[in-house]
């Protein structure tokens, strides 16, 4: 499946109205966190660069997506439901008893997601171990994770970066949803990580700077990580967390926004907001 | 005389460590089982990986000292179809990385195998900070885990292929110095979650495992002679721990000991506790380190020193059986 740069930004509409949906359903959630990340999941999944089969979400030779902030688990799913994994309507069920849409993904309850996540800074580790597999197994599938900035002060991701320049796993993409926004504030106030590229660089990695909320930037960017030898890419990918609500928040005066649904009453507002982005 | 002798001074024979005949068991199997890869924290020449790694050194991967990492990795490994096999020091695989355990292998389920070598108080020298003394606790709180403590050489390589023909996460206890032999014949009998009756008895129970097995059974000569008849069970698996042997052993000798080379808490003594209680309560004691870490010193003085010793078993043993007679 691979679809034009304007039909990637018409699913990733939907895919962020499908975010405000099922977090404001739920009543809890990461709407902002999950929203930053949408144009970079949608051009995966619907851009031709993930091999995947819906009705057999095993199938060894499947391209890899691991979500390694978790707590975004609403773009994957959403993006899992407009692929066909699960019909759409499920999405409703988000953080409900019963449901394998769970608050953080859960590998083992719902086919397609590959790994549980939702303990900050793992998911690297384990998209080495799918590259290093596909290495031992001569396959060619491609391993990509999605991290936050703020996930980067676990120290694990380093080891994992190392591990995976030993390695010369090109066959392993790392973006980073750079959105500036960690729990409790600004991410470089928190722990500021700056170069993030520069760091990834010198541990051996080929790494590249775009607007993550631009179609065009990362559909050109994940091309390019296809195309590098010897050595795994680091895109690291700026957004705004939020991006699609930034009026709301700015109205409701909150940037940030972190682990907050939208409340019922300003959900059509946000949806409307989504609806009218420019450039759409 | 046994009464004062620690495992590594029983008059048994003495056999390789459970290390190195995890390291040779691994090495053996690895043609048979394709699937199985090592993962590797850089202390592959201490644990004994190294020797599967000379062999097969397109499914064995060094990813330095990073145990966080190796955890991460071995879980994408066998979520791929792999058979992941990682190893090191007991104390830094579950305390270090026990987050990564808990999230990318417990909670997934994956088919990992996570070997802790240089367990207790017999690593000796080193001192507290190299000696798991807590891992089978922890390993045990992971949901789903299977957790073993082989006794001898010939147990440990049974274990090793059990665990390998097994689908799911196992924690498996190995040490460093050379350790009595228990198994003389082989394969040694070993299924998972089935204690080995070595010696029958009516008086009292002895369950040990680890190195703590050939001072249960010097305790056991010791009884004898004194006219009391232990029955001792090799329970290698921890979890799941062989309720069916435990309750027999409670109503047929109505008196249990438990004998182990970890803290007092969350171990074996633990496991065994709650099955008994659990089906029939009778008293029991426990030989094991307390509540306190070890320090440097030989292999023998430490477990002189934290009372691991077939001494030890025979007065608990004593004490149990007593507190049977007057209850």
């Amino acid at each position: 499946m691979s679809e034009n740069v304007e039909s990637l930004q018409q699913r990733a509409k939907a895919i962020r109205v499908d975010i405000l949906r099922s977090t404001t359903e739920a009543g809890s959630g990461h709407p902002s966190s999950s929203m930053s990340a949408a144009e970079v999941v949608t051009a995966l999944y619907f851009g031709g660069f993930m091999d995947y089969d819906p009705k057999n979400p095993h199938w060894p030779d499947r391209d890899r997506f691991i979500l390694s902030k978790g707590h975004a688990a609403p773009v994957l799913y959403a993006a899992m439901a407009e692929a066909g994994y699960f019909p759409k309507e499920e999405l409703m069920t988000l953080r409900k008893l019963g449901s394998p849409l769970e608050g953080h993904p859960n590998m083992v309850r719902l086919g397609g997601v590959e790994a549980s996540t939702g303990s900050l800074g793992q998911g690297l580790s384990i998209g080495v171990g799918h590259a290093l597999a596909a290495r031992v197994d001569k396959k060619t599938y491609h391993t990509y994770v999605l991290t936050g900035d703020g996930e980067l002060g676990q120290g694990q991701i380093w080891e994992a970066a190392a591990s995976a320049a030993k390695y010369g796993l090109d066959n392993l993409t790392c973006i980073v949803d750079r959105n500036h926004f960690q729990q409790t504030g600004a991410a470089e106030e928190v722990l500021n990580m700056d170069p993030i590229d520069g760091k990834f660089t010198a541990f051996g990695w080929q790494t590249q700077v775009i607007n993550g909320n631009d179609m065009h930037e990362v559909v050109t960017a994940l091309k390019r990580a296809r195309e590098v030898k010897g050595r795994p890419t680091c895109i690291v990918s700026l957004t705004h967390k939020g991006q699609g609500m930034l009026k709301l928040l700015e109205k409701l005066g909150d940037t940030n926004y972190h682990g907050k649904p939208v409340k019922p009453e300003d959900l059509d507002a946000a949806i409307a907001e989504v609806e009218a982005e420019a450039g759409v | 005389m046994a009464g004062a002798s620690s495992a590594l001074q029983s008059k048994r024979p003495i056999g390789k460590a459970t290390r190195d005949a995890f390291g040779r068991a691994l090495e053996a199997l690895g043609g048979d089982y394709p699937d199985v890869v090592v993962v590797d924290a850089d202390v592959s020449n201490s644990t004994r990986t190294e020797w599967f790694g000379k062999k097969y050194p397109d499914r064995f991967f060094n990813i330095g000292i990073a145990e966080s990492n190796l955890v991460g990795v071995a879980g994408g490994l066998a979520s791929c179809g792999k058979t992941a096999v990682i190893s090191s020091f007991a104390a830094f695989i579950t305390c270090n990385a026990y987050d990564q355990l808990r999230m990318a292998v417990a909670y997934p389920g994956l088919n990992v195998k996570v070997v802790g070598s240089h367990a207790g108080v017999s690593i000796g020298e080193d001192g507290a900070s190299q000696m798991g003394i807590e891992d089978v606790s922890l390993a045990c709180s992971l949901p789903g885990f299977v957790v073993i403590v082989p006794a001898d050489e010939a147990s440990t390589r049974a274990a090793t292929k059990a665990l390998l023909d097994y689908k799911g996460p196992v924690y498996l206890r190995t040490g460093r110095p050379d350790v009595p032999k228990i198994y003389p014949d082989e394969p040694a009998p070993f299924t998972i979650g089935k204690a080995n009756l070595l010696r029958d008895g009516s008086d009292v129970t002895i369950v040990a495992n680890g190195l703590m097995v050939a001072s249960a059974l010097d305790a056991a000569d010791e009884l004898a002679g004194s006219g009391i008849e232990a029955r001792v069970l090799d329970m290698h698996t921890v979890k799941p721990i062989d309720r069916e042997a435990l309750l027999a052993a409670a109503r047929d000798t109505g008196a249990v000991v438990v004998a182990e080379e970890h803290l007092a808490h969350g171990g074996l003594g633990s496991a065994v506790a709650m099955a008994v209680a659990e089906q029939h309560a009778v008293p029991i004691r426990f030989v094991n380190i307390g509540d306190t870490f070890g320090e440097s010193g030989t292999p023998e003085g430490l477990l002189e020193k934290y009372g691991l010793t077939a001494g030890r078993v025979v007065e608990a043993a004593r004490q149990a059986v007593s507190a049977k007679k007057n209850g």
